[in-house]
């Protein structure tokens, strides 16, 4: 029961992070005074590692950045597997998200830069000159649709009539 | 030449139009409304079950389908009410799919009572109830549920009300408005009173999965009433199906077999697309399903705590996506009170008088609606409250 409250916090915080106190005791049916302890205590333990906003960049009238996702084929290090060239990679601020993949590459590597031309920089100076690197394959994405789970210009209206019995 | 209203049938020129209609006709006119006046889930049909309805129009399923239903779907229903509410019905001849559980309720109604039969009605309750029984030639016969049993029908009530013209007792728990989940004890104390009187029991379930707190029990399940009650249910309220319109019943062979001849009639069978897509909802939809529930349980969660902190003071109802909180701390009507809360905070609400006379002094809120509009909606009513 215990760990189930913490779930639905968790649940709650990762579709609002900015949730009043309020609203969140209220909803899990806790006091106050409980729920700050157990977002500490998550915070405490890194079950929750920050709190950021989903943006939509391409509201932002200016702003023109690209992202790409790089397929990487890679060597093994003894001892290490794939978790030390992980970790050089992951170490560029300019890198999103790295996953170690099962199937026909080993290293998905997700990098938002300002222009193409950044990227390409990227890829051919920074990752493919990496020691263990033996391949790359670079997609540019034109259009985000959904991400994290959230749907990128959704039609919300409510269909349903005012009142009903 | 006489006026055209005076050629109506005296049944239908007596029907009073639903207390809802006046409500839904005001807050129209308004732009900028939080409306907790809506008594349907405020979720989309889960995707694959909207898929499952495409992809059956593609294959070119569009003709009618056997009158009871596609057997496929009456299959699936008897598994699903066998392994969630642990009721036992034959497919082939026990379970009728209908437009929704409110051609459901008017077939139950129309296959078993009489010009003059008495249906004992459990107040408040759903605003259709009494005239489809006064449809039917039927008279209803309101039996108030009380704010102090919370809601619940009390055995004790039920027999007072019964006399030896009473035929039928229509019930519905988990219940819309109140959100009043009946306990076990009371559905015995309330099937040996049927059983006793030889009445008939149709049970509307329609909010039985969206039940949050101990565990819920069947009417129909009570193994004295199997052969005295019809349960209706259907999919739009469990999984955000309403506008499908599908629903059904399921009871005694004779009962079922007597209703298909009215419904074979009248309506041929429900719409082919929606029960593909119900076929879909009963195999693959109960994660979706189960989500939503999730949802509001913490979203009735949310809005009982801040009604009674708001001084509206409101019991933590079981189950449906209801509260009823009582308005009668403000000394206002029902009705003046959700008239002006819509006049002046833009929030609708439904006064609690037309579900039935003990709903007096009460409004319904759904909370079918995200937790931010529910949040906003409680600083609008708060900000009421203080000028009031």
């Amino acid at each position: 029961m215990v760990e189930q409250l913490d779930i639905d916090l968790l649940d709650l915080l990762e579709k609002n992070g900015r949730m009043s106190l309020d609203m969140i005791a209220k909803t899990l049916d806790i006091s106050e005074d409980e729920a700050s302890q157990r977002i500490k205590k998550l915070e405490q333990k890194n079950a929750i590692l920050g709190y950021s906003a989903i943006a939509n960049w391409s509201k932002v009238l200016d702003y023109e950045g690209v992202t790409a996702m790089i397929d990487v084929k890679v060597t093994p290090t003894r001892g290490a597997g794939f978790d030390k060239i992980a970790e050089r990679i992951y170490r560029f601020p300019e890198v999103k998200a790295v996953y170690l993949m099962s199937g026909a590459y080993d290293l998905s590597v997700s990098i938002q830069g300002k222009t193409m031309s950044d990227i390409g920089r990227f890829v051919s100076e920074k990752l493919s000159t990496l020691e263990s690197v033996i391949s790359t394959t670079t997609h540019f994405i034109l259009k985000k649709y959904k991400h994290d789970g959230v749907i990128f210009d959704p039609d919300d209206d409510d269909k349903r009539i005012v009142v009903s019995p | 030449m006489r006026t055209s209203l005076s050629y109506l049938s005296k049944k239908v020129a007596e029907l009073q139009p639903s207390g809802i209609r006046r409500f839904f006709d005001l807050a129209s006119t308004m732009e900028d409304v939080i409306s907790l006046g809506v008594g349907e889930p405020d979720f989309v049909t889960p995707w694959n079950v909207i898929e499952a309805s495409y992809h059956s129009l593609e294959k070119g399923y569009t003709a009618y389908t056997a009158n009871a239903g596609m057997i496929e779907l009456r299959r699936l229903i008897e598994e699903y009410l066998a392994e969630q509410f642990n009721v036992r019905y034959n497919a082939e001849d026990q379970i009728l799919v209908t437009v929704g559980a409110s051609q459901a309720i008017d077939l139950s109604i129309r296959a078993l009572i009489d010009p003059g039969d008495e249906v004992i009605i459990a107040e408040p309750c759903f605003v259709a109830y009494a005239p489809i029984v006064s449809l039917a030639g039927g008279i209803p016969v309101p039996v108030d549920a009380h704010a102090e049993n919370a809601f619940r029908l009390q055995p004790e009530q039920l027999e007072a009300a019964v006399t030896n013209r009473t035929k039928a007792v229509l019930i519905c728990s988990p219940n819309n408005p109140t959100g009043a989940v009946l306990r076990t004890e009371e559905l015995i104390g309330i099937a040996a009173v049927v059983e006793n009187h030889d009445l008939i029991v149709i049970s509307d379930e329609i909010y039985a999965e969206l039940t949050y707190d101990e565990g819920y029990t069947s009417l129909a399940s009570l193994e004295q009433l199997k052969e005295r009650t019809l349960l209706v249910s259907g999919f739009s309220k469990a999984f955000a199906m309403t506008g499908w319109r599908l629903g059904y019943v399921a009871g005694p062979s004779e009962w079922i077999q007597a209703m298909l001849k009215i419904h074979q009639y009248t309506m041929m069978c429900a719409s082919t697309m929606a029960q593909h897509g119900a076929i879909e909802a009963l195999k693959n939809g109960r994660e979706s399903m189960l989500a939503m529930k999730k949802s509001y349980k913490q979203r009735r969660n949310f809005i009982v705590n801040s009604l009674n902190d708001l001084g509206l003071e409101c019991h933590r109802p079981g189950g449906a996506f209801y509260v009823f909180p009582s308005v009668k701390s403000t000394g206002l009507t029902s009705e003046a009170f959700a008239e002006k809360l819509l006049q002046e905070e833009h929030v609708a609400v439904v006064p609690g008088h037309v579900f039935g006379k003990s709903g007096e002094g009460y409004i319904r809120c759904s909370y079918a609606t995200s937790l931010k509009q529910l949040d906003e909606a409680i600083k609008r009513i708060q900000r009421f409250l203080q000028r009031l």
